[in-house]
């Protein structure tokens, strides 16, 4: 068992002397960003111009739904957020500290990351994780 | 190259049926198909299968060692909710490329009840509700807020599409139900994920369709009578746009495949007389209405507000009441779709008939992402 926090995703980084972050990979030729390591970038097809960038911390709520039913054992409301990150990158997480009411929740809403435990989830060897979450900026 | 028919047509009645196999269900539908047709399996020259649960059990043979091993090829095809749909093309593509005049192709799937989807799985921990929902329902409220968000759709507009497709459904006796469901109902029901009430997302069901489809050469020996022409078929799969990798593209994907179809048949969208499309979702179907250039972007609102929608309505659509009360068994719903639109071009879809329907447009679309487009005419 891992002493330390393992990441929830692969693009969740935990360096071993600074701040957690997520990573996109960039391509060189038309900019597209996306989420995970790749060498091919399926936007204009170049090969081998992807580098790894670290992602903004913040960005702007593109939709949401009102998680109201889910699978046995997860807590619910909540809101499942996708959200683009100003510099590039779309992510889909959850929108927390916010009233889980749609009527309160604003399109184009600026949000931040924030990295917390995995509520709790732990794996098979007892490792507990670390995930990122959105919150009203 | 020949032209296409659709001779033989049939689905059954959809519902559970827990007891029974997969093969044995897809048997049923294809027997229809033949009687429907006049022909039996020995007519038969290849078969195409669609089936998404046992994608690799060999469904397509298991089915004819049910109702008869001839030896002829079989394929077996899976592409999510398109997969019946790819299956009907795969035999359509075999009589284009002038391989063979005869052809079967059945869709079949047995359902569990519950959510499909959820996000991530393999190592670790579990996602789902950890980075959001990937159930089905909110990936398709979140497409669905995506059009709030841009054209200020609203929950009731959405929800009107429900009332419609339940109240198409009581015409149709091959629907799972034959229930009318008013707008408070449908807006009171339990809250899935917002915009999507349980009586928003389709049923999860047993069912199995399939047709016969025939070369023109093969038509005209065997008597066109009752034969649909197919006049276009399309599928695409994702393109490339933005956020389709976190937030899978349904629109760009249905335009891709509907302007494709729209060119191959020379026909516009007014051409169109029904359409039964992919309403695994309230919210879905929505966005589809504009997806297929039924109305502009921005005015598929008042396409359900105007009944420009409803039966008798200027393109009526899911009059077999949809994936959201007919039911959605993920293999068959490409082909039971094809049998909702053959039915009304030959005129004996009953009390649900769409008066002097001619040209008629079938649309799936499965996540991940592949899109089905059928344009069907009336010989």
């Amino acid at each position: 068992m891992s002493e330390k926090s393992l990441p929830a995703v692969g693009y969740l980084k935990i360096p071993e002397d600074g701040d957690p972050y997520l990573e996109g990979y960039k391509c060189g030729n038309c900019g597209a960003v996306f989420l995970g390591e790749r060498s091919v970038c399926s936007k204009c097809f170049t090969r081998d111009k992807m580098s790894a960038i670290r992602l903004e911390e913040t960005g702007t709520l593109y939709s949401f739904s009102v998680v109201y039913r889910s699978f046995p054992g997860i807590d619910v409301p909540y809101v499942s957020a996708i959200v683009d990150l100003d510099g590039g990158g779309t992510v889909k997480g959850n929108l927390i500290n916010i009233d889980p009411d749609p009527d309160k929740i604003d399109f184009g809403m600026k949000v931040k990351l924030t990295y917390q435990d995995a509520l709790g989830r732990k794996d098979k060897e007892g490792n507990s994780y670390l995930s990122y979450f959105f919150e009203p900026a | 190259m020949s032209d296409v028919y659709v001779l033989g047509v049939d689905m059954i009645k959809f519902g559970r049926f827990p007891d029974r196999t997969v093969p044995n269900i897809g048997a049923e539908a294809a027997l229809m198909a033949l009687d429907d047709a006049g022909l039996t399996i020995k007519d038969m020259q290849a078969m195409y299968c669609g089936n998404l649960g046992q994608a690799n059990a060999m469904v397509g043979q298991r089915i004819l060692q049910e109702i008869g091993q001839t030896g002829i090829p079989v394929v077996n095809c899976a592409n999510a909710c398109a997969t019946g749909a790819t299956a009907f093309r795969e035999a359509w593509m075999s009589i284009k490329a002038g391989i063979y005049d005869v052809v079967l192709a059945v869709g079949v799937e047995q359902m569990g009840k519950g959510l499909l989807g959820g996000a991530g799985g393999g190592d670790g921990i579990p996602k789902e509700g950890l980075l959001g929902s990937g159930t089905m329902p909110c990936v398709f409220a979140e497409a669905g807020m995506e059009h709030s968000k841009d054209h200020g759709t609203t929950f009731e507009q959405f929800a009107k599409i429900s009332v419609k497709n339940h109240h198409h459904s009581t015409m149709n006796p091959k629907a799972m139900y034959q229930i009318e469901t008013p707008l408070d109902v449908v807006m009171n029901a339990e809250m899935i994920s917002y915009p999507n009430t349980k009586l928003m997302c389709s049923v999860n069901v047993d069912g199995s369709a399939a047709a016969v489809l025939v070369s023109e050469k093969k038509a005209k020996e065997l008597g066109m009578g009752r034969a649909v022409r197919v006049k276009a078929s399309a599928l695409a799969s994702d393109p490339y746009t933005d956020r389709d990798l976190v937030m899978p593209d349904v629109n760009a994907c249905t335009r891709l495949a509907a302007e494709q179809a729209y060119e191959m048949a020379g026909v516009s969208p007014e051409d169109i007389n029904l359409v039964e499309l992919h309403d695994c979702f309230a919210t879905a179907e929505m966005l589809h209405y504009e997806n297929l250039g039924l109305c502009k972007d921005g005015e598929a609102g008042k396409m359900i507000d105007e009944g420009h929608v409803e039966l008798g309505g200027k393109v009526p659509v899911n009059v077999s009441g949809g994936l959201l009360s007919k039911g959605h068994p993920l293999g068959a719903t490409g082909i039971a779709n094809i049998y909702e639109v053959c039915t009304h071009l030959r005129g004996e879809a009953g009390d649900r008939q769409v008066e002097g329907a001619r040209l008629g447009m079938t649309h799936v679309i499965g996540l991940g992402t592949a899109c089905g487009i059928h344009i069907l005419e009336k010989v």
